[in-house]
């Protein structure tokens, strides 16, 4: 049976990256917001995300069919937003 | 439960092999039966259970109708009333008519028609049934209790302060059925993707097949957004405070976007089995290939995508924004179109086809001219000058009823009758059925048809009295509906008769295409005997 | 459609202990990978109405949000978002550890998982205790010079993540069963579905606490 460590210094490698990711993060956050604290905060997130979903779920597999149907729900959630943005970004709501 | 109509091949060495007796027979226990991975037993076990419902939510309609026949009649209370249409609406809704054709019909036909031994998860399956009953006896609880006066649709902010009903308790059944339903979308979705017979290539699948699959797609996707709105208006009415109360800043109207982003797919779960129904009965009947396969396929997965962009269309009178009201009304044109490709396609199979008017076809025929009223009035809803003043009139019931009544139960009961010869082996008694059919379809229109009148007219819905000049059409919607009552009985009557005393049926009485008639009626456990090879596309009917 | 018949299907011996409609066990990993992700794009779409109700009302209220957000306890937020990615590798680890039939170091992995998960818990549930001792529950002790959509915003957090405790706590349970299952020899390097199927799940839940940390903790800083 191979040995796992390969695969374990891989996910290792991850793990420092979600980490740095973290650190960047809380550290972006202490500085003074602007405009671009939340993209810049999200942006970090889906990066993490990414990763999770890239190295740890395993989505680097030759199987495309599962990345369908991972990015079926985001683009179905795209849909649920985008939409109902539609209402409260054209009518005076809050008053 | 017996059925000596065994599938058995004759054999000098002794007993059947346990692969060749039919589903019905085995193991005939009700352990057996509660206890079953058998897809074929566990679309039994809905059909029971759903049938059971069905008869909860027309007993609710028949007492509503019963009101109507007075302008001012006292037979029951606003009050009652208020919880009769709501019980109505959910029970129809949850626990008729959603799970109707995929949690029957799917779940029998699926694994046959692709050419597979069952689903993919088979304890899976059968856990959606415990949910599925479990939802529903919360929500016979709920009934037997006191009920809920909200109407389905539980709005806020009457569903999360003010209303008086048992809404903590139904809204938890709907929750737990909701899951019921993802889990059944999710074993479709796998069953079809990996489960296929070799051969049997995407394109060359039954567009039965092809409905179930989207409307899975859209069970999976559509129903959590529901449980979590349900969770959240559940949290408001037990905390007091919530993110749909002003007080706090909260939009009552958000209650409504999250409600009918999963609401109006949820027609669409309701609708598009039945449309998949349809193109196996008219093929078969008409013994012709399908006209324009792959856009009757495709026209399947647009409605089931573009079904998903077009809730705000029940929202166009509530405060929502007139630019996105105008959005939500050109999506909504937009989705009658794959419809409309459908129908003109299934008309299009009929012509010059070799047609045999069997009880299948008329309820196939009834879905033609039903759905097609229904769905053009749709449109009228849809163009937003006209909505303002139909909105929560009786032209929207009418509306709904002529595409979930008149389409979606008129394709279930052709479903049902068409592959009864499958799920019992034995033939129904045509006499009967095609009187059941008729009246069916004569009680139905005579019972909605005068609600678009009066709903044009001005009557308002969710209301136990009206104005006097109303009272003629009530009246005869309500006698509509006793004919209606009628016609839906028959059924329960000659089907249970024939599933123990029926003529036996044999493999393929309909000389259908298809590979589920490739093997007995009723199947083995295991489905085939020998795993079928699919070499030619559906609908191989020899040219006339 | 046309079908002929092949020759008699045999039971050869790789489809004993399969469900009844499998050829063999890598279409049935192949259909618990697809079921899998079916799953978690449903979890997506729960999840995702909370998401909605958040940015509409972050998009009304972007003061009130952030002073909701400056009354969270930010550095238990940042250390438990570690807490639940160090999780997340304990996971993939185990997974890594079983594919080479390390059984001893999978039960190590899985053990550690569920720590580091009970930490997590213990740390929500201290910031809860901390904010009931602020007068800051709504619908329990919410204090009213607070402000009402402030309330909105703590409402908010409360939901989501107890919603996303919930989602640990099964994942814990189901953690349990897997480590019992481990320890009667049910998995080893051919055989360890289960822990892949359960590890997906796992990491699901840590992404929505990923999202979830900037949303609630991170606001106007």
């Amino acid at each position: 049976m191979p040995s796992p460590a390969p695969a374990l210094l891989r996910l290792l490698a991850v793990y420092g990256a979600l980490m740095g990711l973290l650190m960047l993060t809380t550290a972006v956050a202490l500085l003074p917001p602007g405009w671009w604290s939340t993209p810049v905060a999200l942006g970090i997130a889906a990066a993490k995300a990414g990763l999770i979903f890239y190295f740890f779920m395993r989505l680097n597999a030759p199987e495309p069919l599962l990345r369908v149907f991972a990015l079926a729900g985001f683009f179905m959630l795209a849909i649920l937003m985008g939409l109902t943005a539609t209402d409260y970004f054209t009518r005076a709501w809050p008053r | 439960m017996s059925s000596p109509s065994a599938s058995t091949v004759p054999s000098a060495e002794g007993p059947p092999t346990p692969a060749l007796v039919s589903y019905l027979q085995g193991e005939t226990s009700v352990r057996s039966w509660l206890l079953t991975s058998d897809h074929k037993r566990i679309a039994l076990l809905y059909l029971g259970t759903i049938t059971a419902f069905f008869a909860v939510g027309a007993v609710a309609a028949a007492l509503m109708r019963c009101q109507l026949a007075l302008p001012s009649s006292e037979l029951v209370t606003a009050d009652a009333y208020n919880r009769l249409f709501t019980l109505h609406g959910v029970v129809m809704v949850w626990f008729f008519l959603i799970p109707s054709i995929p949690a029957v019909l799917g779940n029998f036909i699926i694994p046959l028609a692709i050419g597979a031994r069952d689903v993919a998860f088979p304890k899976l399956n059968l856990f959606s049934w415990y949910l599925f009953v479990a939802g529903g006896l919360l929500a016979l609880y709920a009934i037997l209790v006191g009920g809920v006066d909200t109407g389905w649709t539980f709005y806020t902010p009457y569903s999360s302060t003010y209303s008086n009903g048992h809404v903590m308790v139904m809204a938890a059944g709907i929750f737990v059925a909701g899951f019921s339903s993802i889990a059944t979308g999710l074993n479709f979705i796998v069953t079809v993707h990996q489960l296929r017979a070799p051969g049997l290539t995407w394109f060359r699948l039954p567009l039965f097949v092809w409905a179930i699959y989207a409307t899975s797609i859209i069970m999976v996707l559509a129903t959590p957004v529901l449980a979590m709105t349900l969770l959240l208006m559940a949290l408001e009415r037990g905390l007091g405070v919530g993110i749909f109360d002003p007080k706090l800043g909260g939009d009552p109207l958000l209650f409504q976007h999250l409600f009918w982003f999963y609401s109006h797919p949820a027609v669409y779960i309701m609708i598009l089995p039945g449309m998949g129904v349809i193109s196996e009965v008219i093929t078969c009947f008409a013994r012709k290939r399908i006209f324009g396969y792959p856009v009757m396929a495709a026209s399947i997965l647009s409605i089931a995508g573009l079904g998903f962009l077009v809730w705000g269309h029940h929202m166009f009178v509530s405060s929502q924004s007139i630019y996105a009201g105008a959005v939500f009304s050109l999506l909504s044109f937009l989705v009658s179109v794959p419809s409309a490709i459908k129908v003109f396609n299934w008309i299009a199979t009929l012509y010059r086809g070799s047609i045999t008017f069997g009880t299948p076809l008329l309820y196939a025929l009834g879905f033609l001219a039903l759905f097609t009223i229904g769905g053009l009035t749709g449109i009228f809803l849809a163009t937003l000058a006209v909505d303002v003043h139909l909105h929560d009139t009786y032209f929207v019931i009418a509306h709904f009823h002529y595409i979930m009544v008149g389409g979606g139960v008129m394709a279930y009961l052709a479903a049902i009758h068409y592959w009864w010869p499958k799920i019992s082996g034995r033939m129904f008694p045509e006499g009967p059925a095609v009187f059941a059919a008729v009246t069916i379809f004569v009680g139905f229109n005579l019972t909605f048809f005068p609600q678009f009148l009066l709903g044009y007219l001005g009557m308002p819905r969710r209301y136990q009295i009206y104005p006097p000049e109303f009272h003629t059409l009530n009246v005869i919607s309500t006698c509509g509906a006793g004919v209606l009552a009628v016609g839906y009985l028959l059924p329960l009557f000659y089907l249970t008769w024939s599933f123990f005393r029926g003529p036996p049926a044999g493999p393929n009485p309909w000389r259908a295409t298809g590979l589920e008639w490739q093997t007995a009626s009723p199947p083995p456990t295991g489905n085939f005997v020998a795993t079928p090879v699919v070499t030619g596309p559906p609908y191989d009917y020899p040219p006339l | 459609m046309k079908a002929a018949t092949a020759a008699p299907a045999a039971a050869p011996a790789d489809t004993i202990g399969l469900p009844i409609a499998y050829a063999d066990a890598r279409q049935r990993g192949r259909a618990n990978h697809l079921g899998m992700w079916t799953f978690i794009a449903s979890e997506v779409l729960f999840f995702g109405g909370l998401f909605l109700a958040y940015f509409i009302y972050r998009h009304a209220y972007p003061a009130a949000f952030a002073a909701g957000s400056h009354r969270l306890n930010f550095w238990k937020g940042a250390v438990n978002t570690a807490v639940l990615l160090t999780s997340s590798l304990a996971m993939a680890w185990g997974d890594a550890f079983i594919k080479a039939g390390r059984r001893g170091a999978l039960q190590a992995c899985l053990a550690a998982t569920v720590v580091i998960g009970v930490v997590f818990l213990a740390l929500k549930g201290s910031e809860y205790r901390e904010m009931y001792a602020q007068h800051l529950v709504p619908g329990l002790n919410f204090d009213a010079r607070v402000g009402p959509q402030v309330e909105l915003f703590i409402w908010m957090y409360f939901v989501m993540t107890g919603v996303h405790a919930v989602h640990m706590l099964v994942g814990l349970g189901l953690m349990g069963w897997l480590m019992v299952l481990n320890r009667r020899g049910r998995f080893n390097h051919a055989r360890h579905a289960p822990i892949e199927l359960f590890g997906l799940y796992w990491h699901f839940v840590d992404c929505i606490w990923v999202f979830l940390y900037p949303l609630l903790y991170l606001v106007g800083r």
